[in-house]
């Protein structure tokens, strides 16, 4: 597969109810288009983490997709508040969720380390009072 | 073992999961109620014991792969995870035990 399958998502800002939709929808395509099990659950948990946060903490964003054989290439975007200290939100256990949420087991502060472990690339650049732009690799190959 | 033997040993409660979908095989087990550390801890086909009951459950042992989420402690869980769970057929189980006890029977079955 040379060519590259890319998809494109709106992710919204208020409804929890409909967090991980995208990256169920991803998973259910990067198995019908079968890659291994391992690459598809690292591309699931990165992108699960990184949609959350976007739900979370930024009120809702874009996602993109592209899929080759070699990899998969994960765009995230949002205009939320952005994040002050990129260092610090990268600690494991650091987080700024709200008590509402984290009673919903949500604001671990695992997130960022969870895409850092489950990613072979991981460039994050925010701007306070912008947003935030994420972008995770995944290769697919052995 | 199947996620239906495993309910029938228990005596645990089916909220979701067809009979067909309960035939899978399960083999260890996760306890926590922190999405983000579920979400890298779920093995895939392995059990999930929680009390969580809000819908992202679902997404979770869903993008982990689980075999099953078992809600510890008697929590009855919500009617919207009820149906996101049977939309996206993830088998939700439900005991009166504790986590622990649940896990110890777990064990006991060489899960
Ligand atoms: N898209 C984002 N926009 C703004 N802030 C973010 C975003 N993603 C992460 N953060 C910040 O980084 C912190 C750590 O993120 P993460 O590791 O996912 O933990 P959690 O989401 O559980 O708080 C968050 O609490 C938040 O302050
Ligand atoms: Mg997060």
């Amino acid at each position: 597969m040379a060519e590259v399958m890319k998809l494109h998502y709106v992710v919204s800002g208020d409804d929890f109810t409909r967090a991980g939709e995208t990256s169920s929808k991803v998973k259910k395509t990067l198995n019908q288009l079968g890659f291994r099990p391992e690459v598809v659950r690292k591309v699931a948990i990165a992108m699960y983490e990184g949609e959350i946060n976007m739900v979370i903490h930024a009120d809702g964003g874009t996602i993109d997709v592209d899929i080759s054989s070699d990899e998969i290439v994960i765009v995230m975007q949002d205009k939320g508040p952005g994040i002050p200290d990129v260092e610090k939100a990268m600690q494991e256990g650091f987080s700024t969720a709200s008590n509402n949420v984290r009673e919903l087991g949500f604001g671990a502060g695992m997130g960022l380390p969870n895409i850092k472990k489950y990613s072979d690339v991981m460039e994050i650049d925010t701007q306070v009072g912008k947003g935030t732009k994420l972008r995770i690799v995944i290769y697919a190959k052995e | 073992m199947t996620v239906s033997e495993l309910a029938t040993r228990l005596d645990l409660k089916v909220y979701t999961g067809e009979q067909s979908t309960r035939e899978r095989c399960v083999s260890g087990c996760y306890i926590g109620d922190l999405l983000s550390l579920a979400m890298s801890k779920v093995q895939m086909d392995s059990a999930w014991i929680t009390i969580q009951t809000n819908m992202n459950i679902v997404a979770v042992s869903s993008l982990a792969d689980g075999a099953c989420i078992i809600i510890a402690d008697g929590f009855v869980p919500d009617d919207s995870t009820l149906e996101k769970a049977k939309e996206q057929e993830v088998i939700i189980l439900g005991s009166e035990l504790s986590a622990y006890d649940i896990a110890k029977k777990l064990a006991e079955l060489g899960i």
